[in-house]
């Protein structure tokens, strides 16, 4: 008991030693690590890996000089929050000794351990890290392309400027509108994402534009926080009368989206027919990142990896965390990435090292925001189990937000949302 | 309320193994000693709180610098719902005793920060600096600094406390005697105002 007590104020007090900036004693140089993606995944894995190894040189590559997140974007839809709360730099890694590059990767060589760049550059690595996001299965549906999605129906699922042009869309559509919001197949990038918007443009059209509609169309016939959502549209949003602002067209009613045709602004449901919006909005299919497919780290549409390091399994020495790899059962969420990319750091220090990576313990946690002063969350903490290669759920732990709490509980999960955006981003990226 | 012989002990043993480490981290090669696997389990509640459990976020609380049974407390309490919560008692089933213990250290061992706090009102807060003297700090010591037995009031998230007030008050939150007494006396000569403004200005303690 007291060794052990012991050794974990040990632990502690070296890590605090750490933080106060103490001279480093003169060592032998630290593994060189490229990380690939500036997001959540990528940016924390930076950040973590200097904070535990100070000597080791850590070089991200993030093609684009300013992240925009897509947690809280459906707020900036809602107008209840303005665009530029969104978006972080990458000073503050710079001043924490990472190299930032901003470049676009196009070939991650396993063997020569390098990395290329669409600007010509070769970066050597010791172990590299690759966090690319989510990329879109246009043509799952039919009539849909790149073109179409960045020009008529938008998909707002990575934001940044189509976050900007949905707002203004659904700022230039009448009052007596009809947005559509087609939700797609799982597995997909945050699971209550497109609820929480459909729950927020409600809030917005009932304040702005009443007269307006929501159609709903959607690949499956249950959905994350369904209780939650479909309690908060019932009280706020009219939801299951006759005068509901949502309308919700679930898989086995035919709700699946097969093709779209942007002159007319319609879209074709497997089973219920055709529908015409005002404003379209199509979530596509997904699958990992492009890099994860031009690399050849992919394994169908995701990366396969070792749940506990997140290194690809079908090519070692480069791992794979965030939205890219397949992580169940984990959620594809930020918060998800950020407790990843901390394991994914041990695991690259101690594979490095020549060392027993540890057996982590995560943890998720997603809030969503359904309308004025009404918030709610899914949580849930994970052990990794090396035998079944399982982010394994911890029972009697986690779960949603309970139903019909008191309003003011729906409240304070709201300023907590709020709350957590900060700190997550301040644990991202240092701002 | 004075720090108890079993607090001067461990605030003892906590200046000693500081002393350890830096004289233990050279002689351990060319690695700081990082335990990664609690690193990894720390790291599942910083997403939250913030890097290192301080946030700048406006309500989820500061959990560093708290007092190791403290913090063990409020977690094990949150477990069985005994204490209320909106999303720790999920998070908190999700750990062992044992895992408890470990973090509640972790998180002792690194100091509670106070960034500012834009909602503070300084006119408030100097008017419930005096509120404080006479109905709260009797028990949280030393400006609200010392959290012993009752947690860090110093520099906490306002928000956060306000909601804690709240769930004293109506009864969702348990309180011995005493405090309870003081809670009552605070409101028959003040109202709600009162505590709005102990609330200010222990958020505002630097
Ligand atoms: C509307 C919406 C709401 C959401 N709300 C929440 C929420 O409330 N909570 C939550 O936890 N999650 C939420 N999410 C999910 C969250 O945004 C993602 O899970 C998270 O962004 C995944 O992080 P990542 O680092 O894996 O990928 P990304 O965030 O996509 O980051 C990938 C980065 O890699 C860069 N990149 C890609 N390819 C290359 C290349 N070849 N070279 C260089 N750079 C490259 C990209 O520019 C990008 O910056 C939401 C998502 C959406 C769409
Ligand atoms: C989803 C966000 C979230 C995560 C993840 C989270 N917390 Fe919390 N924590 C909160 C909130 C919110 C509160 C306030 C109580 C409530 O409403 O749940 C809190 C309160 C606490 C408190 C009480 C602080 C005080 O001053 O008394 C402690 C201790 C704590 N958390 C520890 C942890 C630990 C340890 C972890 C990781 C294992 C963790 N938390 C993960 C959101 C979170
Ligand atoms: C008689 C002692 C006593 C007095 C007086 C007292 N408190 Fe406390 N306070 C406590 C204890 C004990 C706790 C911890 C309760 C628990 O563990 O659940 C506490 C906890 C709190 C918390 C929650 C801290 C956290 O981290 O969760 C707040 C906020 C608080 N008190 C505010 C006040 C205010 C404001 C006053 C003055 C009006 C006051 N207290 C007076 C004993 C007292």
């Amino acid at each position: 008991m007291t060794t052990r007590r012991t050794f974990l104020h040990l632990a502690g007090a070296s890590a605090a030693l750490g933080l106060a900036g103490f001279p480093s004693i003169a060592r032998a140089a630290g593994p060189r690590v490229v990380i690939v993606g500036g997001g959540p995944a990528g940016a924390t894995a930076a950040r973590y890996l200097k904070r535990y190894a100070p000597d080791a040189e850590v070089t991200l590559v993030e093609a684009n000089p300013t992240y925009t997140t897509c947690f809280m974007s459906n707020e900036v839809l809602a107008g209840d929050r303005s665009f530029d709360t969104l978006q972080v730099g990458y000073d503050a890694m710079r001043a924490e000794g990472i190299t930032v590059v901003h470049d676009r990767v196009t070939g991650v060589d396993a063997t020569a351990r390098t990395v290329t760049t669409q600007g010509g550059d070769t970066l050597s690595f010791d172990r590299c890290m690759v966090a690319p996001g989510i990329d879109f299965k246009y043509d799952a549906i039919e009539g849909y392309s790149a073109e179409v999605a960045d020009s008529t129906m938008l998909h707002a699922w990575k934001a940044g400027p189509q976050t900007q042009a949905l707002r203004q869309q659904l700022e230039s559509m009448e009052d007596g509108g009809t947005f559509v919001l087609v939700s797609p197949p799982n597995p997909f990038r945050c699971p209550p994402g497109p609820y929480e918007r459909v729950s927020l443009v409600a809030s917005y059209f009932k304040r702005h534009k009443p007269r307006s509609k929501i159609i709903l169309l959607d690949a499956k016939d249950k959905f994350s926080k369904q209780g939650l959502f479909t309690e908060a549209w019932e009280k706020l949003y009219g939801f299951g009368t006759d005068d509901s602002m949502i309308e919700w067209i679930s898989g086995s009613n035919g709700g699946g989206v097969t093709k779209v045709d942007p002159s007319t602004m319609t879209v074709s449901s497997a089973g219920a027919g055709d529908f015409k919006g005002d404003v379209v909005n199509i979530i596509p299919p997904q699958k990992a990142g492009r890099l994860a497919f031009d690399a050849g780290l992919a394994d169908g549409d995701w990366v396969t990896v070792n749940k506990g390091t997140f290194e690809c399994l079908d090519v070692p020495g480069i791992h794979v965390l965030g939205d890219a790899s397949a992580a169940a059962a984990m959620p594809k969420s930020a918060s998800s990435a950020n407790s990843q990319a901390k394991a994914a750091v041990a695991g690259v220090l101690a594979l490095a090292r020549d060392q027993e990576p540890p057996s982590p313990k995560l943890a998720n946690a997603c809030y969503s925001i359904a309308g004025p002063e009404f918030g709610f969350s899914v949580a849930a903490v994970y052990q990794f189990d090396d035998f079944e290669n399982h982010l394994k759920p911890i029972e009697g732990a986690g779960g949603v937000s309970p139903a019909n709490a008191d309003p003011s509980i729906r409240a304070r999960e709201e300023v907590y949302a709020h709350s957590w955006f900060e700190n997550i981003k301040t644990d991202v990226w240092g701002v | 309320m004075h720090i108890s012989k079993r607090g001067q002990r461990r605030l003892g043993l906590a200046t000693l193994t500081v002393g350890l480490a830096a004289a233990a981290a050279p002689a351990l090669g060319d690695e700081p000693a990082v335990d990664h696997a609690l690193e990894i389990m720390a790291g599942s509640c910083t997403f939250c709180h913030g890097p290192n459990g301080v946030g700048v976020g406006p309500a989820v609380p500061t959990i560093s610098g708290l007092h190791a049974e403290q913090f063990a407390y409020m977690m094990r309490t949150y477990q069985d719902d005994t204490n209320p919560s909106t999303v720790m008692g999920r998070i908190a089933r999700g750990f062992s005793e044992d895992e408890i213990e470990q973090l509640a250290v972790y998180f002792e061992g690194l100091p509670f920060e106070r960034p500012a706090q834009p909602a503070i009102d300084m006119a408030m807060a100097a008017e419930g600096k005096e509120l404080a003297a006479e109905y709260c700090e009797s028990c949280h010591e030393n400006e609200g600094r010392d959290g012993e037995g009752v947690g860090i009031l110093a520099g906490q998230k306002l928000v956060y406390m306000r909601y804690a007030v709240e769930d004293f008050l109506e009864g969702h939150r348990d309180m011995e005697r005493r405090q309870a007494r003081k809670f009552r006396e605070l409101m028959d000569a003040h109202g709600m105002e009162g505590f709005e403004k102990t609330l200010h200005y222990y958020a505002s303690v630097k």
